[in-house]
Formats: structure tokens, sequence, C-alpha cells
């Protein structure tokens, strides 16, 4: 006891010391300092598959209405329990989306697989349930500036417009997914503060919105921007209501997905192939791709319950169409031997 | 010592040491992730990058790659192989190189040596430091070096007591280190044999090798663990692959295990001799990208470092590997 006390008052604890002088409490809960890798990781991660509308929404090839069926059939097949098919914005803006009724009608829905399809009004709110949708996204984002620009109003009155998207979905008990983008980084703005992202997301939590996707819209963000976007967020939306949606532009993607999953998120976006470029870096990557997700998923022993070799073979189908190669580095590697 | 119990409750009381000491709540709940202050690059481009390019890339190209990236903040490049040429005719003109390049004050610039013949005539072209690859892989070492794992530490254990008598350091790799193209998985405990053999033939540093790029931060957590516990982590790093596009995050891993070594290429040279078409190192800037917005001091510039990228991927005539440098939109 008295070589305790002596402890004490020293007051210098060295790390050995602390340990030793720690072991006689009862109370403390002392977790091994140095192994953060090890850090408890959800046992399942939910993987929603945004390769059909964020995907195709950036290729420059207009895609046929069957080959999008096809894909979304195949992406069924290959276990993944979200696919987002399409976007009912106007066709004027988003060419690629103009099918979206012939998608929505097209499709072979799987049993336990959910096809959320954006909705930017009440109007494309309207025709999607027509078409049949029964679950929907709504998006905000977390720069003024790029709110602006994208659709020419601020952030609290995008916000404000979906309050009747939200109202009809409430009342069509249609579940209603959240978007904010430029969560790591605004193509205009440059950075953006971690409490402006946490206030998009709380206002969009608050509004009714399940869950709410993270969007590093130009894949800005670093494990270390990531995880002080994350404390911020976290602080006012519960952790299970968060996935996050990271951008490969910067190659950063799994490694902000990784530190996303050692804070307790267990909703990854990605996209089949890697699909979808960067609108503002030209000629670079985009969405991060999801077999190299599922892949270092698996690696770490992580459930997602999603078959990596139907889901290739998905992405190889949509490569085949669009005459591009993969940009999934799972899929470009064969291995010889 | 006073009123005993109270002392004693004193002493137990984990929240009266939580008031006397506020900074240990921090320490001990670990709010985040303590990550190295500061991460030394090993850029391999010129050797093992250029190794894994087809086109036979000039002398004098090579050298001002080199002289490039000496202006970029890196502390340490490899420079050339002293490996016989008719193996690797990429390396042959190693001698030239060597002699050819401006040294740059508080650069390293260490050569692979595979054996004897190759460390002296290393030390002939004026070489300072030199490195030994061993194999976690019984098979892989005997595709590959045409010997077993304990005949090529024989040779290695050869060249670092000549190397030790002219007081050149010595770095070593362990390949396969998360994977072999011939016999798949490999044992945590057989990295770590080979890792501490290297080391305790005199090895100063050891950088384990994900050859083939198929680890995750599941394996490679696994493999440090046990690797760990047989050579001190100040002595590690790691050699990241990004065939299957893990390798950052394999880094991330190592890093929040304590490495503070990463080796990497700039422009992620260097293709998968194991993959057809696939990517093999992992691109420096890229690396660097991260660490800096970890805030982790490389002492790197990174925009030096896509002008080198920029001016090799020109002579040999392809585009880069690495992600940064294809979103910052350099023009080739």
């Amino acid at each position: 006891m008295a070589a305790v006390v002596r402890l004490l008052n020293r007051g210098i604890l060295s790390s050995a010391m602390g340990q030793h002088y720690l072991a006689l409490s009862t109370v403390a809960k002392v977790k091994a300092t140095g192994l953060k890798a090890g850090h408890a990781l959800p046992e399942k991660v939910k993987i929603v598959e945004v390769g059909p509308r964020d995907g195709l929404q950036n290729e420059k090839s207009i895609v046929p209405t069957e080959a999008k069926i096809h894909l979304i059939d195949m992406l069924s097949e290959s276990g993944l329990q979200v696919i987002e098919a399409t976007s009912f914005v106007s066709p004027k803006w988003v060419p690629q989306m103009a099918d979206q009724v012939e998608v929505m009608k097209g499709i072979q829905r799987k049993p336990g697989v959910t096809y959320p399809v954006l909705t930017p009004n009440l109007k494309g709110f309207q025709a999607a349930v027509k078409a049949g949708a029964s679950e929907v996204a709504i998006f905000g984002a977390a720069s003024e500036l790029f709110s602006k620009k994208n659709i020419n109003c601020s952030v609290d009155e995008s916000l404000q417009r979906f309050d009747e998207v939200m109202r009809a979905a409430k009342e069509a008990a249609v579940p209603v997914r959240g978007y904010v983008s430029c969560v790591a980084g605004c193509p205009y703005e440059g950075k953006v503060a971690p409490e402006k992202v946490a206030h998009v997301a709380k206002r969009l939590y608050a509004m009714g919105c399940y869950e709410i996707s993270l969007g590093d819209t130009i894949g800005v963000g670093t494990p270390g921007s990531m995880v002080d976007m994350l404390e911020a967020v976290t602080r006012e939306v519960p952790v299970s209501a968060l996935a996050v949606h990271c951008h490969d532009t910067y190659g950063q993607a799994l490694a902000n997905i990784l530190v996303a999953l050692q804070m307790g998120i267990s909703v990854v976006d990605s996209s089949v192939a890697g699909l979808g470029g960067c609108p503002y870096a030209q000629g670079a990557s985009g969405n991060v791709a999801t077999e190299d997700v599922v892949y270092m998923l698996h690696g770490l022993g992580i459930q997602t319950g999603v078959d990596l070799t139907k889901l290739m073979d998905a992405g190889a189908f949509i490569c085949r169409t669009l005459s591009r190669k993969s940009s999934s580095k799972v899929a470009q590697a064969t291995c010889k031997l | 010592m006073g009123n005993f119990p109270t002392a004693v409750k004193h002493c137990l009381s984990y929240e009266q040491l939580i008031k006397d000491y506020p900074w240990l709540r921090r320490w001990l709940q670990e709010e985040k992730t303590k990550y190295p202050e500061f991460v030394k690059i090993v850029e391999v481009g010129p050797r093992d990058g250029l190794q894994n390019e087809k086109e036979v890339v000039p002398t004098k190209v090579k050298i001002q790659l080199i002289d490039m990236l000496s202006g970029t903040g890196l502390s340490v490049i490899e420079a050339t192989s002293f490996v016989s040429s008719k193996w690797v005719p990429q390396m042959s003109d190693h001698s030239d190189v060597l002699r050819g390049i401006q040294r740059a004050p508080h650069v390293q610039y260490p050569v692979l040596t595979p054996n004897m013949q190759g460390f002296q005539d290393a030390v002939a072209a004026g070489a300072t430091e030199v490195a030994v690859f061993g194999s976690a892989s019984e098979t892989f070492s005997r595709k590959n070096i045409n010997c077993s794992i304990d005949d090529s530490m024989l040779k290695f254990e050869e060249v670092i007591k000549a190397a030790k008598e002219q007081q050149i350091p010595v770095r070593g790799y362990v390949s396969c280190a998360l994977g072999c193209p011939y016999e798949g998985r490999i044992e945590p405990a057989k990295v770590a044999e080979v890792a501490s053999k290297l080391y305790g033939i005199g090895c100063y540093e050891i950088s384990l090798a994900d050859t083939i790029g198929v680890g995750t931060p599941g394996s490679m957590l696994q493999m440090l663990q046990r690797v760990t516990q047989e050579v001190p982590i100040s002595a590690l790093a790691v050699h990241c692959h990004d065939t299957y596009g893990q390798a950052l995050a394999n880094i991330l891993t190592a890093l929040q295990v304590g490495v503070s070594v990463v080796d990497s290429a700039v422009a992620g040279l260097g293709g998968c001799p194991y993959a057809e078409g696939s990517s093999g190192n992992v691109s420096t800037e890229d690396v660097v990208y991260m660490l800096h917005g970890m805030g982790i001091e490389t002492g790197v510039n990174l925009d030096k470092v896509m002008e080198a990228g920029d001016f090799i991927c020109s002579a040999l005539n392809r585009k880069t590997n690495s992600k940064v440098s294809l979103a910052r939109n350099r023009k080739l």
C-alpha cells in the first residue's frame, strides 16, 4: 500500500506503473493500448449497392433499359440486400435515368431485397410510388455553395422542399433514406466543417429519414478527416442510423471505410465495378467498387451475405455493356496461378 | 501514512485516480487512435517499380527519376538492384545508375544485393546501404531465387558479414508475408520466423511484403501481431501491393499497430507479375496524401512527387497508377 501511495505521490505514472496501479482497481476497465486495429468491428455490414443509380448516372454511355434491368437482376442474385434501382429525376437533367418507370416495372424483385429510388421532389415521389417503389431517398448537401450550384437553393431551403416528400412518404408508409453530400470536402468551398455535416444529418434524421448516408462526394476525405466528421455526426445521430458513401477519387475509400467501421458504422454504400466517374475530376474514378469492399470485409471476417463471384459476374456484364474496364481492382486481378 | 482505511480507499478508487490525473481518462479509454507522428517512406519506384515494368528504361531516365525523387523530401530511395542482368535486364545498368545519380545529403540509396557477387559489385559502384530478400514461402523462394529459405539465409549471412565489416547497413525483405501465388495462405508464424531470422543475422529493418496484394486488414493485423512477438516494431516496415485495392487499408492497419515505415512506389510503378494487367506497388502519392490527411508527417512534398511521377510515366508512355495524381489531372 505504501508503495502505491509513493507511486501516486511521484506524480509520474509511466505506462508500466499505470498498468500496475490499475490492476488494483476493480472499477477500472482497461483496454490494452496499441491495438486499436483489433478494435471491435461490426459482425455484419449491410452493403447498399448504388451502381444502377449513382454508378450509371455518372457514366457517359446511355445504357439500354434491358441492360439496366438485367444488371439489377444479376445483383439481386448476388446476396445484396439493398440495390438502388433508379432515380425519379427529370429526364432532361439526367437522361440516363429517363427509363425510370420501365426499370422499376421490369426488374424481378427478390424477396428480402429492397430497391430504393431517388426522389428529388414530390412529383418524383408520386411517379416513383406509381411505378411501384417501396423505398425512396432524398439528399442534402453539407456545403452551401454546392447546394446553390447543384439545385439552385440554400441547404435549409432544399431540406424544406423535402418536407412535402417526407409527409407523403409517411402517409404511404414508405421509408426514406437521406443522403448528405460533400461531407469531407466540396469542389467549390473546399473544406467542409464537421459541424455543418452534423447539422444536415441531424435535420434529415429529425425529418424522418431512417438512415443517413454520409457521402464523400469528391473523394478527398482521409482517415483523419473521416474520423473528425464522424465524431461530430455521431454526437447528433445514432451510429446505427448512419452509413458511409465513400468515393475513391483519391484512392482513400477503403481506408476511410475501415475507420468508419472502427467507429461503429455498419452500412456501406458502394458500386459494382466502381461504376460512375467523378464529374469534378475529369478521368478520375468515383464510387468505390463493391467487389473491393466485399473483399476487405470478408478478409476481416465480417459477414455481408454477398457472393463475390456472382457480384463479379454482374460487374463483368455491365462493363461489357459499357465497353469499359472495371474499376474494381479485385475484378482486375486474375491470378494466373 | 495517516488514516489507513481512507488511504486504501483513496488508492483503490478509480474515480479518485481520474480526479488526480485527468489526462489518464483519455489514455485509458483510448478516445483517439494513436498513430506515429512521423512515418518514413521508403521509395522503391526506381527498383521494385521499374523492375516490374515491361519497357526497358534508358539509364539517363532512371538517373533523372532518382534525382527528381531526391528533391522531394524522401529520405530513402531504392536505387537499383545488383542482380544478374540475365535475370533482370531492366537492372543491368546498376553500376551506371548508382554512379550517375546526384546523392542528396540525408538521403539513403539502398540497392538490392542477392548474393556476395552482387554485394561486391554494389560496393565497388559506391553503395552505402544494401538489401536482401527472403521469403516466407518455401515454394516462392525456390521458384524465385532457386534455393530454399534456409539456404538463402546462409547466402544473406555472408553478405551481412561482409557488410558489417564495411559498416554498411542491411535491410531485409520478407516476401509473401500475407499470401503466396503458389502456396496460398502463409502462416503468420512462418513470417515471424523468417523476419526474426533476418533481424537476428543483422538486418536493421525488416520490410514485410504483401507480394501479391491479397492481404486485408484482417490478415495484416494477424501477421503483425505474430511478428511483433519476435521483432521490435520499430524495426518493421510494410510493403503493400495494391493488386486487390487493399493497400491503403492495410497500411492504415499497420500504422494502428505502431509500424512507422512504409514502402511505396512513385506513380504506383510496377505491375504484378502474378496477375496479368493488375497493379502492383501502392503509389507513393496516395500514401502521402493519406498520411498528411491524418496529420502524420513524412517530410515529403506531394507536388514534387507527382512531378517525378509525371516524368516517369511520360518516359514509359503509360498512365499513372496513382489516384491522387489522376484526380489532380496532371497532364502527361
